[in-house]
């Protein structure tokens, strides 16, 4: 695969290393200081990092500001944008927004619904979905030019991605879907946290069958298990997440203090695991509001030091 | 149809309480079938009006009426002779007949009775739910006849998100995915390779995007 774009990302993959992301929450206030902390705890850990737009639809200083502060700290910020709080003007501006700071990879989402976050009776936008973001950034990359047609002075440079939930129902159009995504320009796929490897690498074989591993780059998403009551949660009120029982039992199975540490061992030896499958071009890492961990993930797995690329 | 509920009977007497001649107006046809605004109801609102101002010793003359439709101007001129002797009108029909009796009686305060909810259909006796948001440009045939406009909470038009899950939306356990159901059907109709058609922008000003919005057909005009 050609490098399309200045992404740090895309040059990581398409050395055909293993790519690892991380990603960060931005604060529910406007200290810069809590994005800055952060991104010092894992800059030198990752290749690329994410900044989440309002996750779970709880208002947060803005995905696009985090991203240039971590732009403005020589890191190469994946910008999440989801569709549910803008409509195409507001979604091509803060896409030029974003270019005017060299801001090169976007993952392109719907977002989790309003009714899960501060704002439930607040109105969602979905003007456009996910896969036609992804058709929308391609187009004013490729064809610079803007929906409406005009030209794009200085088009933007960014390295498309989008996520992919290999556990989510129906299991059947999972790849289908995927290859839609795909045919949409998707160039990298951000999975879903991955605690079920057996289905997960069933869906890769599907991915294979199809082709399709070697049409885009799938990162694995991975976020190690703080505690039990973490696993149960994130089985019983997360949608669309697959958290075997086995897994619940093997963390309910330690010292309530030794947890952290055994949720982080299952992440390693997932990642261990992972790193076989044929496709998986490497890890996206959401260790949430456990930024500090990522270090001794990354380290464990022999993905340290992230390879030097040439700006 | 278009199906509405009822509004709380403290809401109605909070707009209705220094008003002394009031005229209860219902609508034969929507309102009738989902319940909420027919004879039947406008009998039963009437009735409790009267019991309430009994109670606070007021002297209120509330009056029943029922339309064959309140979205017509044939049917609302059947009132013109009695509609300015009331203080006001609380109109049991949908937001179209509220608005229209308003505008007919200009200078009668009309007051709604109901909520509109919306395009929807009787699953059940007492369950009624959405199909259509009336966007204009109807995409059904390309989504196995199930709207995702309507029927999806993102309306994701190449669904389904991540949030489904053993065929139901991430907002309510109890709420069908849209994507789902659209799915089943494709594969049932064999035409599952359909799915994997990207459905396009769509564009939206045909929607309440575009302003409101009318219809004109010069063929059946007079």
């Amino acid at each position: 695969m050609n490098v399309k774009t200045p992404s740090r990302l895309e040059k990581v993959l398409a050395a055909g290393l293993l790519a690892v992301t991380s990603e960060c929450g931005p604060p529910r206030g406007s200290d810069p200081e809590v994005i800055i902390k952060k991104a010092d705890l894992i800059k030198d850990y990752v290749d690329a990092v994410n900044i989440t737009d309002n996750q779970t639809s709880v208002t947060r200083l803005c995905s696009l500001a985090a991203c240039i502060r971590l732009k403005l700290m020589g890191l190469d910020p994946v910008l999440q944008m989801v569709t549910r709080d803008r409509n195409r003007i507001a979604l091509q501006s803060d896409i030029l927004g974003a270019a005017s700071f060299d801001i090169n990879n976007i993952l392109c989402l719907s977002g989790d619904h309003q009714s899960f976050g501060d704002c439930s009776n607040g109105q969602n936008v979905h003007d456009i979905d996910s896969m036609q973001l992804v058709q929308t950034v391609r187009h004013m990359r490729d064809q610079g030019k803007f929906l409406g047609g005009d030209d794009i002075e200085r088009p933007p440079k960014m390295f498309v991605g989008a996520a992919a939930n290999p556990f989510a129902d129906p299991f059947e159009i999972r790849v289908p879907r995927l290859a839609k995504k795909i045919a949409a320009g998707t160039e990298f796929i951000q999975t879903q946290c991955i605690y079920n490897l057996d289905k997960f690498e069933e869906w890769m074989k599907r991915v294979r069958e199809r082709g399709l591993h070697e049409k885009v780059y799938i990162l694995a998403g991975m976020t190690p298990m703080k505690s039990a009551g973490m696993a149960r949660y994130m089985k019983n009120r997360v949608p669309g997440m697959d958290v075997p029982d086995e897994l619940i039992k093997r963390l309910a199975g330690v010292p309530k203090e030794k947890q952290a540490e055994e949720g982080i061992d299952i992440c390693v030896e997932s990642i261990e695991r992972l790193k076989e499958v044929e496709g998986v071009r490497g890890f996206h890492i959401m260790a949430i509001e456990w930024e500090e961990k990522v270090p001794e993930i990354v380290k464990r797995t022999g993905l340290f030091p992230r390879p030097e690329i040439a700006d | 149809m278009i199906v509405a509920d009822k509004k709380p009977i403290e809401e109605i007497i909070e707009e209705i309480k220094d008003y002394t001649t009031i005229l209860i107006l219902g609508c034969n046809e929507c309102v009738t079938v989902c319940e909420a605004g027919g004879k039947k109801e406008v009998g039963i609102l009437a009735s409790a009006l009267r019991m309430y101002f009994l109670n606070q010793g007021k002297d209120v003359t509330i009056d029943e009426r029922t339309l064959e439709r309140q979205c017509d101007h044939e049917y609302l001129e059947e009132i013109r002779d009695v509609a300015d002797q009331y203080d006001a009108i609380v109109s049991l029909a949908c937001g179209v007949g509220v608005q229209f009796t308003a505008e007919e009686y200009h200078t009668v305060p009309v007051i709604p009775g109901v909520n509109t909810c919306f395009l929807g259909a009787t699953e059940a006796r007492g369950l009624w739910t959405e199909r259509c948001q009336a966007c204009g440009e109807c995409i059904l045939a390309r989504t196995g006849g199930i709207c995702p406009v309507s029927r999806c909470a993102k309306r994701i038009l190449n669904g389904p998100c991540g949030g489904s899950s053993n065929g139901k939306c991430e907002i309510n356990k109890e709420l069908d995915c849209a994507w789902q159901l659209i799915i089943d059907r494709l594969d049932a109709l064999g035409k599952l390779d359909d799915y994997e058609t990207i459905s396009p922008i769509k564009d939206w000003s045909t929607d309440r995007a575009g302003g409101p919005r009318k219809v004109v057909r010069e063929d059946v005009q007079l």
